[in-house]
């Protein structure tokens, strides 16, 4: 692909979070623009400036690392934030002190958090619609960034690095945010889609990891693709319903970023997500499994997530119920599977 | 009862204000209306250049000149109004031919005839839009407001012709304004300010205009409803306040274009303005939960503009004000609520026919609210910037942990202030949903309210088997509840309430904390008082009851939104 090397002028955009999905897209905006590239951790800054390597990607030369957020700040007004959920609180916390109302930021983070302190550990804590939190809330509440966009679809890391065709879709209450975000990652080898529907968009982007975990399952218990079907179709009718239930409408779901999504994490090695349910399946420890992964699944945390929300409300999530029970040791993957065969929600399509 | 952890604002009905500025001449408000020509042509100027821009091809220009005819058409043929101006289908005939003649004219000529004809309609109605404020006018206005509403209530306090003339009870014990007083005034001195009230009742633009005169603080401009100035005596004070006309008929885009730039104009020149946000008065008795986004997106408009073109100097920031109405008892409450339940419950469309509609039932409205209705209070709000963050006394904007704002971020893409509209519409969201959680916050909760709503809901809750439409239709006769029980359920409803207290999240009456009878015979004995039929009432075995259930849903509706109910 042709290097174009306009916009040199401009100020340089910002990614923050050097994980192999930030280090993917660092890439890709380097195509168009300067890009700083924040990493938390100062070695890995180094490393980057004596290899150019990150996470087995060879890094533009337009990339400039540093590990000061104040830095990005100052330089970039356009900012993509893909650190795991778990971080991003924290991430903000610190990073608001230096953000002001004329910055862009485009997050790329699947995961959802709950605002209530100590839920994980007391299982009477309820869990409230309200106090689940998108990344896009949690900037705004916690900054004082308005613009605000978020990046879904099929957009396994692996794949951007080696530069093959694929496409995103950039979500955003605000035109400028979309127009911004496009003109920024668009080449001729990466297409970029706009949608207003901000909670929508980032809503399928984090369900669907519930699916590929259980998607993983199946294959690691070594069934074929009849079974990946049924669970992908089914699985997408509860990330509807979940998704209804928490108040976004349907129509996010059936796009690039729902389907488009759900259709590769479920069928990829690639995938974190995928990769914990495969393991799973093949009988290995949830915990064992967890300890040994290099970066965050996120579908685990929204699987607890979900789950103790539903508690709350007059509704069943299958596919999610009986994952957490097969993380929590409730249910061997066996059973599991049983429970969801036998399961009386034989309607196929409801929703529409 | 539950533990207070602040303590309620007492009011000082005897505070006396002096204005804030002293000096007529620097009001912009004075300003404008001795320059009132230049400012309608600027008005009329940048109207027809933003009209251009929306229809930038001749084509459309066209056709949208041949859409405005044809609805005005339309709208005289089928809604006239008194208030309507003789030269009405002369004009809009002349514009007809026009458009006839265009037709048939070369391609040249056909662009600066479409021109012409725009400017011909924006400038009749930057005519009719504009006020006729006269600064003279005010002032009496004023004395005769304040004069004659002291009188009458005098009239009402003393049943003796003689006292009429002794000024020993003044309108200031009647009306009673609580909340950030100090700070309006301040915010007033140093930039422009958007006061956006609660809207229940026709007296609100009288009773704010009020509360502005005795703040010190110089004339507000505010749309008024071209309807209103079918009656007479309205249309005196209206146009003496610095009223300009809305007509809601008109919803042709060349009209509300020309409309949102006089708002936006009279903002960015430094008159205080003030909207109601809710559009029309709150049919159900409910606190506004959504507002009308037009107007304000006007001041959103205006500060982007005001902030393009001076980089340092004066102040020229808008602020928003909210401010609530606390009403024990609205005139028009049957009315309003007859008309909600009619549209609500059917889903039919409900013709607007204002019983209010002469001078003599104005006048009688004013003698009944003045000899009848017993205290009002105005809650006033902190400050808001545009983007819905509080602003101190110096009016800067503070964001949650303490820090500065600079507001101009809002409006900057890539280093510069650029106009984008859809990034404003969606701003101008953001700040009323602000609003509304500060018209909550700052909402005074008064006995009345509270024992409205615990009445309804307990009703509601001895029927839940039957919808809200059936129990509105139970005969009141049936409808008892027993003294005690009512009482362990208000006491809960206080108790609840002064938790929100605590948390900031309402404010309430001082006598809210009185001893509980006391607390509710106050509340039952205020509620709706001068209905013919009471929304509640105590009878001879002191037990609760009602007369009129669709007033008591009215009144309950008040304290909606706070998830009471739970609670009780």
């Amino acid at each position: 692909m042709a290097m174009v090397s306009k916009n040199i002028s401009e100020k340089p955009v910002g990614v923050v979070g050097a994980g192999s999905f930030g280090a993917a897209i660092a890439n890709i905006l380097a195509n168009n623009s300067n890009v700083i590239l924040y990493a938390r951790n100062p070695e890995i800054t180094i490393k980057i400036l004596e290899s150019r390597q990150l996470h087995g990607q060879k890094l533009s030369e337009r990339i400039t690392p540093t590990n000061d957020l104040k830095f990005v700040a100052e330089q970039c007004d356009t900012i993509f934030p893909i650190v795991p959920s778990e971080n991003f609180p924290a991430l903000i916390d610190e990073f608001a002190n230096y953000l002001r109302p004329y910055h862009i930021l485009i997050h790329g983070t699947k995961g959802i958090m709950v605002a209530k302190k100590h839920w994980e550990a007391d299982d009477k804590i309820k869990i409230l619609k309200d106090d689940v939190f998108t990344m896009s809330r949690l900037i705004r509440e916690k900054s004082l960034v308005v613009r605000i966009g978020c990046l879904a679809g099929p957009n396994l890391s692996k794949e951007l690095a080696d530069n093959q065709p694929a496409a995103t879709v950039v979500a955003s209450r605000f035109d400028e945010v979309i127009a911004e975000g496009q003109r920024l990652l668009r080449n001729d080898r990466f297409q970029v889609y706009g949608s207003k529907d901000l909670f929508g968009i980032e809503l399928t982007g984090v369900l669907k990891n519930i699916i590929a975990i259980a998607a993983g399952a199946l294959n690691g218990m070594g069934y074929g693709e009849n079974a990946r079907s049924l669970l992908i179709s089914r699985g997408l009718i509860e990330m509807i319903y979940l998704g209804k239930m928490l108040g976004a409408d349907p129509q996010a779901f059936l796009g690039l970023a729902g389907i488009g999504d759900l259709v590769a994490t479920c069928s990829s090695k690639l995938s974190r997500n995928f990769t914990v349910g495969e393991r799973l399946g093949k009988g290995e420890k949830p915990d064992d499994i967890i300890s040994s992964m290099e970066e965050t699944a996120e579908g685990i945390n929204t699987i607890m997530i979900i789950n103790r929300l539903t508690k709350s409300y007059p509704m069943r999530a299958p596919i999610t119920e009986s994952i957490y029970k097969v993380m929590k040791g409730d249910m061997t993957i066996d059973e599991a599977l049983r429970f969801l065969m036998k399961s009386p929600f034989n309607i196929d399509i409801d929703f529409m | 009862m539950r533990k207070l952890k602040r303590i309620p604002q007492p009011i000082d009905t005897s505070k006396i204000y002096d204005h804030i500025l002293s000096n007529n001449e620097v009001w912009p408000v004075v300003r404008m209306a001795k320059n009132r020509k230049e400012f309608m042509e600027r008005v009329i100027d940048e109207s027809f250049l933003k009209i251009k821009k929306l229809r930038p091809n001749l084509n459309t220009l066209i056709e949208e000149l041949e859409l405005t005819r044809y609805r005005e058409k339309l709208r005289y043929k089928t809604d006239p109004w008194k208030v309507d101006p003789d030269d009405e289908v002369i004009f809009w005939n002349g514009v007809k031919s026009q458009l006839v003649d265009l037709e048939n004219s070369e391609r040249k000529e056909k662009a600066e005839l479409a021109d012409r004809i725009l400017r011909d309609i924006v400038s009749r109605y930057v005519h009719e839009i504009t006020g006729n404020f006269k600064p003279s006018h005010y002032q009496l206005a004023r004395r005769i407001i304040k004069f004659g509403f002291a009188r009458l209530l005098n009239a009402a306090r003393v049943k003796k012709f003689g006292s009429l003339w002794r000024g020993d009870l003044t309108l200031q014990d009647k009306i009673q304004i609580t909340g950030e007083t100090e700070h309006l005034r301040k915010l007033a001195k140093i930039g422009t300010v958007v006061m956006v009230p609660t809207h229940f009742s026709n007296l609100d633009s009288i009773l704010i205009g009020w509360v502005i005169h005795t703040l010190g603080l110089p004339p507000f401009i505010y749309g008024a409803g071209l309807n209103l100035f079918n009656m007479e005596i309205f249309a005196y004070f209206m146009n003496s306040l610095g009223a300009y006309k809305v007509d809601r008929r008109k919803k042709n885009m060349i009209y509300l274009e020309t409309l949102r730039t006089y708002s936006s104009m009279a903002l960015r020149d430094g008159c205080h303005s003030l909207f109601f946000p809710g559009g029309t008065r709150s049919r159900s008795g409910k606190i506004e939960s959504r507002l009308k986004l037009g107007l304000l997106g006007t001041a959103i408009e205006a500060q982007r503009i005001n902030y393009g073109k001076n980089e340092s100097g004066r102040q020229n920031k808008i602020f928003i004000v909210p401010l609530v109405t606390n009403y024990n008892f609205v005139l028009e409450a049957p009315a309003l609520i007859r008309s909600y339940l009619e549209r609500k419950g059917q889903e039919r469309y409900y013709a607007e026919s204002d019983r209010y509609d002469k001078s003599s039932r104005i006048l009688k409205f004013l003698v009944e609210f003045f000899t009848k209705g017993n205290n009002i209070s105005v809650s006033i709000g902190r400050g808001l910037d545009l983007f819905g963050n509080f602003v101190n006394d110096e009016g800067v904007s503070i964001d949650a942990q303490g820090y500065r704002i600079n507001t101009r971020d809002y409006f900057m893409f890539k280093g510069e202030i650029t106009a984008n509209i859809q990034r404003e519409e969606e701003y101008t969201r953001m700040l009323s949903d602000v609003i509304v959680k500060e018209y909550h916050r700052i909402n005074r909760v008064q006995s009345s309210h509270l024992v409205g709503f615990t009445a309804f809901k307990m009703i509601q809750e001895k029927h839940k088997t039957i919808d809200l439409y059936s129990v509105l239709r139970l005969p009141v006769d049936e409808i008892e509840i027993e003294y005690n029980e009512f009482k362990k359920a208000f006491s809960k409803m206080r108790d609840r309430i002064i938790d929100l207290f605590n948390e900031e999240k309402i404010d309430m009456a001082t006598h809210m904390t009185e001893d509980i009878d006391k607390v509710i015979d106050l509340g039952i004995s205020n509620v709706g008082m001068y209905h013919s039929r009471r929304p509640l009432l105590k009878n001879k075995q002191g037990n609760i009851i009602t007369q009129d259930i669709n007033n008591l849903y009215y009144y309950h509706n008040r304290m909606d939104g706070y998830g009471l109910e739970k609670y009780l």
